[in-house]
């Protein structure tokens, strides 16, 4: 044991300079799909693209907007807005933002290989009217535009333009180009290391605009993805991990009860649902062939009745979530509970339904579902074949990781699907068109409606609030008394950090590290 | 594989048998859960391969004994509310299924090949015995992840999830064939240049029915022993398919499914879902090794 003084003293000069770093390593159960801020519009990607880049209005963990790389802006007419910039910002890698960028920015936002063009479908031009100022014009008045466009990150042009990544990467073929692992904004943290599904490693971006009224003391941030809920829980509890995003609700009371982290809750924008095809001639995975068991609404309404929402709420979710019964989420405008409830499980009106739909003995049929995007999504999966099978529709559950489920929403190959949608603007719209409009991507139900979907159409030109809410409220009934959808629950979301670390939460589930701190 | 025995008297099997108490309480352990698993539509409450057979109303009971358990659930319930008891009979058949299945197919296709390559000699021989060297160097559960990936790549869900048994046991008895056929080929070598053979041949008996009435009888006490040994293998190789989400889906969980379901559970208190299926599977692996190690020492003359 001579050499133990040694020994410790080599351990003491590694550690030693980690110790003045503040190291904020966080795990969830997958990763974000892409670093190219305009490839994907999905949760984890969000939060990757708002650590490293700016929109022209950001949103605080309260969701408020407040200015970003846009210091004012003002509508001076109902389809022009202005945007003065913040002078003076450098990109990652150097170069000087400008008006220039931001034009560029929207105009890839726009391509059609963009997952962010339905955000603003409703953008006529986007004009540098000198280097510091942004023209917006719009097709129609847009009430939404200024929430919309938190979610549209600046990348640098002349970056795109060298890397040729002036295109958004194709998510739905496959496709990856340089933005997929390589990203450069304005951001107050920087990309410094992207092994996709491994480590996603972001410094501090000491040049960052921001930093004067929120001078953060985060240095480097380290992201894991752990899909299997045990490991995440004993990566945190072992001290490996500063903040989990995703705690198993199983697991919640044995993390507070160690005293070592804190747990915070907020029920979320969110809602978790079923979907089906029910405008296909037929369904690929169903031997009934010829028709389509869920064209017809008796079916649909019957596979409602089948699954007993509360109880996954309580059994599956632990209490974590709340009962849905439309999509529209809590907390978001225009959510409106006398509409948010559950059908009510009744699996002998369900049968009954079925019978009379000419299906007496059910059907088969094939359930996608992600197993690492949702909380307990695998287990959720099962609970529902369990409960149609007892109405006779015999479920062959396909589990695959999100990377292989997303495309199949999006490319529409699927006859029934678990899928979640959390909104990014606080606006019922949001979760209306992109689950209920015939031309959005994530709609893989393929139903038919042209007065619903006119009507969808209607609430984004709406300027009047009360009419507009009026709207909302009619076109969510509808959508609810369609059917196509299954929506099931609105989790409620629960983060754990170390004690000491502060990572405030943020109701869309999407943290915001510029505003996370270490010690008191 | 040298004290893997090639041919000796059995006539006394029994009563050493009879004088040992490890083989025996070994014995009586295996046949205790093969006459389960055998019986499990029988003993079992409940279907556990059957979604409808599932309430989640009755998920997460604890084990009968201890408060808030259910009579009706002796073992406790996992969070689908599937009876852990059911799970344990239904889910040995499978992981027995598969071992058997697999240690039959390796077997049969090892001792094939060892005979062939021990009789033929030569480059037939050669060429067999560097195959199985190739196959050696390549981990089993990397083969089997393999064939599993493949079939996956290739089978749409539905068939795949009915073939996922016959898939686990091509693959794992794919791995093990070369085992046997070292083995066989070794005691075949061996047996060629004996007497008996020597005389069948002068008398023109065709080599075929040489190899198979007169060598395979005495190569196959070695067989057995392998075999046995080999099945705890093949059982404990299918759990940790499952376990990896590569084997039996979850609704029609092995033991190996019911472990990985039962890992997500291990921070929460509910220790009966990974606990008993895990208690199966150790005691299962290790009554059927002892067997098999008990045997290859009674067939050992040299450890007489």
């Amino acid at each position: 044991m001579k050499y133990l003084p040694i020994i410790l003293a080599a351990v003491l000069l590694l550690a030693a300079p980690a110790r003045a770093e503040n190291v904020l390593r966080w795990a969830s159960q997958g990763d974000a799909f892409t670093m190219d801020p305009h490839a994907q519009n999905e949760g984890q990607t969000r939060t990757f693209a708002q650590t490293v880049a700016d929109a022209l209005i950001n949103r605080k963990p309260d969701l408020s907007k407040v200015p970003g790389l846009a210091m004012s802006w003002n509508m001076t007419s109902p389809t022009t807005w202005e945007f003065k910039l913040r002078p003076g910002v450098k990109f990652h890698e150097g170069q000087a933002f400008t008006a220039d960028d931001v034009v560029f920015s929207f105009k890839r936002a726009l391509m059609p290989t963009s997952d962010m063009k339905d955000l603003i479908a409703s953008v006529a031009d986007v004009i540098a009217v000198d280097p510091m100022t942004v023209r917006i014009t719009t097709k129609t008045p847009d009430p939404i535009l200024i929430d919309e466009i938190t979610n549209i990150f600046i990348m640098s042009k002349s970056w795109a333009e060298q890397h040729q990544v002036t295109v958004p990467p194709d998510m739905a073929s496959g496709k990856e180009s340089y933005s997929s692992r390589h990203v450069n904004g304005t951001g107050p943290f920087k990309l410094e290391l992207r092994e996709p599904d491994v480590r996603t490693v972001m410094v501090k971006n000491p040049d960052w605009w921001g930093l004067k009224e929120n001078p953060h003391n985060v240095d480097r941030i380290i992201y894991t993805a752990i899909r299997n809920p045990a490991t995440r829980v004993a990566a945190l509890l072992s001290g490996e991990l500063e903040f989990l995003l995703d705690p198993p609700v199983q697991d919640i009371a044995r993390i507070e009860a160690s005293g070592q982290f804190t747990i915070q809750r907020t029920p979320s924008p969110w809602t978790i649902f079923l979907g089906m095809n029910a405008g296909g001639k037929e369904l690929t995975s169903s031997s009934v062939k010829g028709k389509n068991p869920f064209a017809d609404i008796r079916v649909r309404k019957a596979v409602n009745m089948a699954i007993d929402v509360n109880a996954i709420s309580q059994r599956i979710m632990r209490g974590f979530a709340q009962p849905a019964g439309q999509l529209v989420p809590p907390g978001v405008h225009g959510y409106d509970a006398t509409i948010d409830k559950p059908l009510g499980f009744d699996a002998d009106a369900a049968k009954k339904l079925l019978t009379e739909a000419g299906y007496p003995n059910g059907f088969d049929v094939r359930l996608d579902c992600p197993n690492d995007r949702y909380l307990n999504d695998e287990p959720m999966c099962q609970a529902i074949v369990g409960m149609l099978a007892r109405v006779g529709i015999k479920v062959t559950l396909d589990l695959k990781p999100r990377t292989i489920h997303f495309p199949k929403v999006q490319n529409k190959q699927t006859d029934f699907y678990l899928f979640g949608w959390g909104t990014d603007t606080t606006d019922a719209h949001n979760h209306l068109y992109f689950l209920g409009a015939p031309n959005s991507v994530w709609n893989a139900t393929a139903y038919k409606d042209a007065a619903l979907f006119a009507d969808i159409d209607k609430i984004a030109v709406e300027i009047d609030t009360a009419k507009r809410d009026a709207l909302i409220k009619d076109v969510s009934l509808r959508l609810r008394d369609a059917y196509t959808y299954v929506p099931l629950q609105h989790p409620i979301i629960a983060w754990a950090t170390k004690k000491g670390v502060d990572v405030p939460i943020v109701l869309d589930n999407l943290p915001h590290f510029a505003y996370a701190r270490f010690g008191n | 594989m040298s004290d893997v025995p090639a041919n000796v008297p059995r006539g006394d099997l029994w009563s050493r048998f009879r004088a040992s108490p490890v083989a025996m309480s070994a014995a009586a352990l295996t046949v205790l859960i093969v006459g389960a698993a055998i019986l499990a539509p029988l003993i079992a409450s409940q279907n556990p391969f059957d979604p409808a057979a599932l309430n989640l109303a009755n998920g997460l009971f604890p084990p009968s004994w201890l408060p808030g358990g259910d009579a009706r659930f002796l073992l406790g319930s996992d969070d689908q509310g599937r009876d852990m008891l059911s799970a344990l009979l239904y889910g040995s058949r499978i992981s027995l299924l598969v071992g058997l299945g697999a240690v039959v197919f390796a077997a049969v296709m090892g001792v094939a090949i060892g005979l062939v390559a021990g009789y033929a000699g030569g480059w037939v021989d050669t060429l067999a015995m560097r195959l199985a060297d190739v196959q050696l160097t390549i981990p089993a559960i990397l083969i089997a992840l393999m064939v599993d990936g493949l079939a996956r790549a290739t089978l749409p869900q539905a068939t795949h999830d009915a073939v996922a048994i016959y898939v686990l046991i091509f693959s794992i008895g794919i791995a093990d064939w070369p085992q046997y056929a070292r083995v066989v080929r070794a005691a075949t070598a061996v047996q060629k240049t004996l007497g008996y053979v020597s005389a069948a041949r002068v008398m023109g008996v065709p080599a075929p029915k040489i190899v198979l009435t007169h060598i395979l009888p005495n190569v196959l006490t070695s067989v057995m022993v392998l075999a046995t040994l080999g099945l705890a293998l093949a059982i404990i190789s299918e759990a940790t398919l499952s376990f990896l989400g590569v084997g039996m889906p979850p609704t029609a969980p092995s033991l190996g499914t019911l472990i990985r379901i039962g890992n997500n559970f291990l921070f929460s208190g509910e220790w009966w879902i990974t606990l008993f299926p895990s208690l199966t599977l150790v005691l299962l692996a290790l009554a059927v090794n002892m067997l098999g190690d008990w045997l290859r020492d009674a067939l050992n003359p040299k450890l007489k």
